[in-house]
């Protein structure tokens, strides 16, 4: 149910610029630059991006659409006291380049006038993804075909199967980035999706399934990825649900499934260990490094680099690259995860988490590729030993309140766990718990690791791709959702 | 504005014999304040735009679009779009909307005041708001994000079936999020408010609801599983109306996922429930003169006396039913017209909020709600969220209570309806809120 880590990533010669060819002339970002540090301040940027995307939709047995898009522009902000002016323009020529600065610069209410010029210092960042087969070389046929595929598949499973929704989607993210410390560099990004959603319907009304996989890699995905196995079991789900009981009501054990319980570890701590709200004291763990905040089997880590993973990627939107950060080692909580301007404050470095969701937005502190590290405990020992409680193994996201901690979690695939045996299927609900409590509340971690199906985060408004994993694990207490007595 | 038609029938006269082609022109001005600590966090200002087109031929639709309407992309959009129809299974009801005759409601969704107000005065009202905020409660210990917004926007609509229609509407926004610390224990609270020019905005009201939400649940504790009468107040009465809009679709219908498909003309829900969808209403912050496909919006009954009376479409979901559309295109220049509601409002009631609570002996009012997106199926029908809120005992309102679900069917939820405020809100969302009073629902808790 889930895909392995892909371990192969071949290396590409890069330019100057560390990304796929230079998109702006550094002559033309060093005069935008300098419009923007012409009336003082600390720090000035420019981030370009150029995005084509496609996206494919199968519905009602009819292939309803293809749609190309293609977004295309720069983000300009100014650092002037604990003051950031932005402004953002789809215009890449001099012209509305210089008219962007000038207006985050009066944005940013700079009164100095300590100009300062700067000069760009190409980096060779770390080289982009290379992928295998560039999505933008494929017949949109090819594309196509995929989804009428999978429709036969999932329908063909079963009678019951009443409506199927395939998407297909690939987006190719050239950015470059630009700042007044001298920085150039720049990183191509790119993203191939594919997810089959079914209804079933019987006596009971109706249920959903879904399934969806999605890496930074080209097409080559549908060399390594059967669309018709994961239509299969995006019906299976479905079906499953038609027989399903109402979740029960109240605190009890939760089992989550290998590769399920990334969005659990992304709520219950993942944004309460984001430097931006951990400054504003909007997050139970500010002021907790170097205490313990988990079970001492926990290790958490968050990681941009993992090869292929959804929330991978070379440099972050403010051109630094991405790492792999220890959140939680053994129980204590280590580090947070910082974006440019927390780390600025705080006289540390960037962990390589400022993003954004396109040109249009300002960067702040985002997850990547957040997991579990793998336990010692054996799956079945950890079900067997469960006398009452639920399986969930399928998560369909969730929401958190980081200054209270409660954070909740949907079951989109769940069990009854009865006598330490499966037994009947649930219907959807959520889960709720409380960060902290929960992550002491880890009483079984397995060895059985496994990445999660790619996500969107959203936070403030913006989302950006975020991957997720972890092996099995048991909760002792968390309060499920459900109707049942 | 009549530059964005100007490029909309530019683009549409490019149609080749035997081709429908739509063009969606939009542009977006927005400034955005955060204020933190006595100062600006951050301004944004921003200008945007974008355009989409669609492009059918022999029942064949193909769509592209770019955030630009530089003329080259123009161009580049247009030949996608054609490019991308070839690959589409042709349909008999895939067409463009042909003008109907319903003229559009002329509202006044457009003001000067806002295009006149400087910078200055925004980022003052940011200021004003966290400040207020701060002070409004010694036990406020911070604000999380003050915010100010607005937006100017224009929109036009061209095709080659007759279709012209432009609209441009302004917004403006203030929210706050407070921080409330007590013994060590710290809770949240947002408060907002909204209008389409500055003189429309409170700012001390926004500052003070957030004080007042965020105070109001220190020291909250568990609640008790069990089923209980549960009111619901206007903030989270408008998020669940919005998911029972949705269901109302017509494409939900045609497409097998509406849990209400065959039960037109039904009784569906409470006898006391009546829902509308009216885009015409000025006050509400979505209202808009035209829809998504350049069709008038107008005034939908959709549960009468908890009688479900109709299904809302777009032209496609309209011919495909044997209908007329109901002007519920919805859309942006990125993707191609789906169908939804746009400004669903409960009829209020006549009853005070404190007057419906003073009648509760055992309960909970429920002030906020989290994990809507993974905890509701609207397929289903099954609801599951998180919630927040303060038990009611002896129709008073009293101590605070935290991290529980509240559970139900949208289904068996519309039955339990038992009363309905008249303290109707439009808020920054596709619907208003109103205090329902929910017979039974099952809390998860202890």
């Amino acid at each position: 149910m889930t895909y392995a880590v892909l371990e192969t990533m071949m290396v590409q010669v890069t330019d100057m610029t560390g990304g796929d060819g230079a998109m702006l002339d550094p002559q033309v970002l060093l005069d935008t630059l300098g419009v923007a540090m012409a009336t003082g301040g600390e720090f000035a940027e420019v981030f370009v991006e150029d995005r084509r995307s496609t996206s494919a939709l199968l519905d009602d047995s009819r292939i309803e659409e293809l749609t190309s898009g293609r977004d295309r522009g720069a983000g300009i902000r100014v650092v002037v006291g604990e003051t950031t002016g932005f402004a953002h323009t789809a215009d890449l020529s001099p012209a509305g380049l210089r008219a962007a600065a000038t207006a985050a610069s009066a944005a940013a209410r700079s009164g100095g006038s300590g100009v300062r010029v700067v000069a760009l210092d190409a980096m060779s960042g770390p080289a982009s993804a290379l992928v295998e087969i560039l999505p933008s070389d494929v017949p949109k046929a090819r594309k196509v075909a995929l989804l009428e595929r999978a429709d036969d598949a999932a329908r063909s499973r079963d009678g019951a199967i009443t409506q199927v929704t395939v998407r297909y989607a690939d987006s190719q993210r050239r950015i470059q980035i630009a700042n007044s410390d001298g920085l150039l560099t720049g990183d191509r990004q790119i993203r191939t999706l594919f997810s089959v959603s079914c209804v079933a319907s019987g006596d009971s009304g109706m249920q959903t399934g879904r399934e969806s996989v999605g890496h930074t890699i080209g097409f080559e995905l549908f060399d390594r990825v059967d669309v018709e196995e994961l239509a299969g079991r995006a019906a299976g789900r479905a079906l499953t649900k038609l027989d399903a009981v109402p979740a029960p009501s109240g605190e009890m054990p939760v089992v989550v499934g290998p590769g399920g319980g990334g969005v659990l570890f992304h709520e219950a701590c993942g944004h309460g260990l984001e430097a931006d709200l951990v400054a504003k004291a909007a997050s139970v763990f500010a002021g907790r490094r170097g205490e313990v905040v988990a079970a001492s089997m926990v290790s958490l880590v968050d990681d941009g680099t993992m090869a292929g993973e959804w929330g991978r990627y070379g440099i972050d939107d403010e051109g630094r690259p991405a790492q792999h950060n220890v959140l939680i080692r053994d129980g204590v909580l280590t580090d947070f995860m910082w974006d440019r301007l927390r780390a600025r404050k705080e006289g540390r470095e960037s962990s390589g988490n400022g993003r954004r969701q396109s040109y249009r937005h300002l960067p702040m502190v985002r997850m990547t590729n957040t997991y579990l590290e793998a336990g010692d405990d054996d799956p079945a020992e950890i079900l067997a030993g469960t006398q009452r409680g639920v399986y969930v193994a399928q998560l369909g996201g969730g929401q958190v309140n980081t200054a209270t901690g409660d954070f909740v979690f949907g079951m989109t695939e769940a069990y009854l766990i009865e006598d330490g045996r499966l037994t009947a299927p649930i219907r959807d609900g959520n889960l709720i718990g409380n960060g902290p409590a929960a992550l002491l509340d880890i009483d079984a971690i397995a060895g059985d690791f496994a990445m999660g199906s790619p996500g969107t985060c959203g936070k403030d408004g913006q989302g950006v791709p975020v991957g997720d994993g972890t092996p099995t694990l048991r909760v002792a207490r968390l309060t499920v959702g459900g109707t049942a007595a | 504005m009549s530059e964005l038609l100007e490029i909309a029938e530019r683009i549409v006269g490019w149609a080749d014999s035997g081709e429908q082609v739509e063009a969606v022109v939009v542009h977006e001005r927005e400034t955005e304040v955060r204020a933190y600590e006595g100062e600006v966090e951050s301004l944004t200002v921003a200008e945007s735009s974008g355009v989409g087109i669609r492009v059918i031929r022999d029942g064949r639709q193909g769509f592209a679009y770019a955030g630009t309407l530089d003329p080259d992309a123009l161009v580049e959009v247009m030949r996608e779009a054609r490019d991308n129809l070839g690959f589409a299974t042709p349909d008999e009801h895939c067409s463009l909307a042909v003008p109907d005759g319903v003229a559009p409601v002329g509202m006044d969704l457009y003001r000067d005041a806002l295009l006149d107000l400087s910078i200055d005065a925004k980022v003052q009202m940011a200021l004003d708001l966290e400040r207020l905020t701060l002070s409004a409660d010694s036990r406020i210990s911070g604000v999380e994000s003050a915010e100010y917004s607005d937006s100017v926007s224009s929109s036009a609509v061209a095709t080659t079936t007759g279709i012209r229609s432009t609209s441009r509407e302004t917004g403006c926004f203030l929210s706050a999020y407070a921080l409330a610390e007590a013994g060590g224990e710290t809770q949240t609270g947002f408060g907002f408010s909204l209008g389409r020019q500055p003189g429309d905005l409170d700012v001390e009201a926004a500052a003070a609801e957030a004080a007042e939400r965020s105070t109001r649940m220190l020291g909250a504790v568990k609640p008790p599983s069990g089923r209980m009468t549960v009111v619901f107040d206007p903030w989270v009465s408008a998020q669940f109306l919005g998911i029972v809009g949705g269901t109302l679709s017509g494409e939900a219908v045609q497409k097998g996922r509406s849990l209400f498909a065959d039960r037109l003309g039904e009784d569906v829900a409470a006898p006391i429930l009546t829902l509308v969808d009216d885009p015409t209403d000025p006050a509400a912050y979505t209202a808009t003169e035209t829809d998504g496909e350049g069709l008038a919006t107008r005034r939908n009954v959709l549960l009468a006396d908890g009688r479900l009376e109709r299904f809302v479409h777009n032209s496609e979901t309209a011919r495909r039913a044997g209908t007329v559309s109901t002007g519920s295109a919805v859309r942006g220049y990125s993707s191609t017209p789906g169908v939804g509601i746009r400004a669903v409002a409960v009829v209020p009631g006549d009853r005070s909020p404190a007057d419906l609570i003073s009648g509760i002996r055992d309960g909970l009012l429920i002030q906020g709600v989290s994990g809507l997106h993974s905890g509701v199926n609207a397929v289903s029908g099954d609801f599951s969220t998180g919630a927040e809120g303060l038990r009611i005992r002896d129709g008073e309102l009293a101590e605070p209570v935290r991290e529980f679900t509240i559970a139900s069917t949208i289904q068996k939820m519309l039955n339990d309806v038992t009363a309905i405020g008249d303290d109707l809100q439009w808020l920054p969302m596709r619907a208003a809120g109103v205090t329902l009073v929910i017979g039974e629902l099952t809390v998860s808790g202890v």
